[in-house]
């Protein structure tokens, strides 16, 4: 606000009060001054301004563009994949545990991805084991289920921070153009929960299909059935063709690979959902159920088509494991949350470049990679 | 009718101290919930999506409002222009609370997500998907946001500067304790 000058500060109000002293004006301006400047930093407290180390998305997404490059109008994880299309032939079997349409009897069609993770969406297929499924069911009401999921059994840790410290200290040294081996060495030491992962890895091959893999939803979650009722829950993607089998040297065999099954016949999986035992971890993703939990064949997904993603409709769509569909719930896995947040930024980075907005990253920053 | 030339009619007043306080929450559930990868940012979302359903049908009652029941006239010494930032500024705010929740509807359609109001109350898409459209509309929806953080600020300043210095009646024409 600013002072009017055309006001004589001691006028008297035109409801004929007393007039004001010349202090006693000068404090009501600082008054409202006071509470305006309190606004803003509230405001500014809460949008993270003002608390430059707490871990936000743009951090993490920040992080992931440290470690890999900038690459406009691609996912900042995940980069390399494909598109593929089908269909969930629904068994009915998992109606009992969840009112999601999806698990009635009949089909739901799907857009889904494959990928492998990363921000480089040229690196060679060989380069890591871990390949990831990700499928968006579009159910008739309109309502939707979105889930990435991942060819391992656990994830390497079981909060947002700590992935944030893996991806610090796996961020290529300026040095050499790659990770140091000690701060990676460090930060296992540091965190036992990653474990279970590094066992799996240690025996874990880079895979020549993504038809073969197995895909685990890692993080729990929480089916709702028509009474109410709630049921923790994890899933996975298990392959009807599960020979294995190591790549080849073609950087982008798997590519290749799936466009020459699916040119030959639809590719099947079964989605395995397991309910948990009371007392068995929904928040913690760095450790698996025992064995022998409860497991139901929700039904068959059925893949038909695969598309470049450049050009797929797999493009476009963010598979935010949160967009969930009335009778699947998120539990309370920090991971969740934390997913839904860092996708929604890499999302709105990757569309602000196709669109070519002002400020967005160009090809020329890929260029010079 | 004597008391409608100094004050707002009661469902103007209602209107206004409900609105005042579901957008100012709004305004910081918004810029919280984007800054934020906890658990906090998921139930943030939740009220974010069917409060902004709200304001967007309040603000319509309150223009139907407004555009029935001229409000109190100003004050006849206010210079004029204080008298036109404050229509301005009026008027910006209605703008701002009819077009902050369509964009926002309007970008999620265009990102091809289901608009969810709730577990099973879904919206029907206002906007063909399109990853172009869907950035445009997320960074105006935070553009817009931010200026009316800054109208609301003008406007509560305004008001602590009618009701506090010029003590001229235009504060108290929306508390309503104004007798006369």
């Amino acid at each position: 606000m600013n002072v009017p000058s055309e006001f004589p500060p001691s006028a008297a109000s035109s409801d004929g009060k007393a007039p004001l002293s010349n202090r006693s004006v000068l404090l009501r301006f600082a008054l409202i001054g006071a509470v305006l400047l309190l606004t803003v930093f509230a405001f500014g407290y809460v949008g993270g301004w003002l608390a430059p180390s707490r871990l936000t998305a743009q951090r993490m997404i920040n992080q992931l563009q440290a470690n890999a490059g900038v690459f406009p109008g691609y996912r900042r994880n995940h980069a390399k994949g494909v598109c593929v299309a089908g269909y969930f032939d629904s068994s009915g079997q998992a109606q009992t545990f969840s009112a999601a349409q999806v698990f009635a009897p009949g089909r739901t069609p799907i857009v889904g991805r494959f990928a492998i993770p990363g921000g480089n969406p040229y690196a060679p297929d060989g380069s890591v084991p871990i390949r990831s499924m990700a499928l968006r069911f579009s159910q008739a009401n309109g309502q939707q289920w979105r889930t990435g999921m991942n060819s391992m059994p656990v994830f390497p840790v079981a909060t947002p921070q700590a992935f944030f410290e893996q991806l610090q200290a796996q961020q290529p040294d300026p040095a050499t153009g790659k990770p140091n081996p000690a701060k990676i060495a460090a930060f296992f030491a540091a965190h036992p929960e990653t474990a279970a992962f590094l066992a799996w890895v240690k025996t874990a091959k880079p895979s020549a299909s993504f038809a073969t893999e197995s895909y685990w939803s890692l993080n729990a979650f929480v089916l709702v059935d028509a009474n109410g009722e709630k049921h923790a829950v994890r899933w996975r993607m298990v392959p009807e063709n599960g020979e294995t089998a190591t790549g080849g040297s073609d950087p982008n065999y798997l590519d290749a690979d799936l466009t020459q099954r699916l040119a030959q016949g639809q590719q099947r999986w079964h989605l395995i959902i397991t309910l948990a035992s009371p007392g068995d971890p929904t928040n913690d993703a760095t450790k698996t159920w025992p064995a022998d939990r409860r497991e139901i064949d929700a039904g068959t997904l059925v893949l038909t088509s695969t598309t470049p993603q450049e050009s797929g409709a797999c493009r476009d769509i963010n598979y935010d494991p949160l967009v969930l569909p009335d009778g699947i719930q998120a539990s309370d896995d920090p991971l969740l949350p934390a997913r839904s947040a860092a996708y929604a930024t890499s999302y709105l980075r990757r569309t602000s470049e196709e669109a070519h907005l002002p400020g967005t990253a160009t090809s020329q920053t890929e260029a010079k990679r | 009718m004597t008391r409608s030339t100094t004050q707002f009619v009661l469902a103007a007043r209602v209107l206004h101290w409900l609105m005042a306080a579901m957008i100012l929450s709004m305004l910081f559930i918004g810029i919280g919930m984007v800054a934020s990868v906890s658990e906090r940012h998921e139930w943030l979302i939740h009220i974010h999506k069917p409060l902004g359903i709200a304001i967007l049908l309040l603000a319509v009652v309150r223009l139907i409002v407004r555009l029935r029941n001229p409000p109190p006239p100003l004050p006849a010494d206010l210079p004029a222009i204080q008298k036109f930032a404050a229509h301005a500024s009026h008027w910006l705010l209605y703008v701002l609370m009819l077009v902050i929740p369509l964009v926002g509807w309007a970008m999620l359609s265009a990102g091809g997500y289901p608009v969810m109001l709730s577990d099973s109350l879904r919206l029907p898409p206002i906007f063909p998907a399109s990853a172009a459209a869907f950035a445009i509309f997320r960074h105006a929806h935070a553009w817009l946001a931010m200026l009316l953080f800054l109208t609301f600020l003008a406007h509560l300043g305004a008001a602590l500067y009618h009701g506090l210095i010029r003590r001229d009646g235009v504060l108290s024409s929306m508390i309503g304790t104004r007798r006369r």
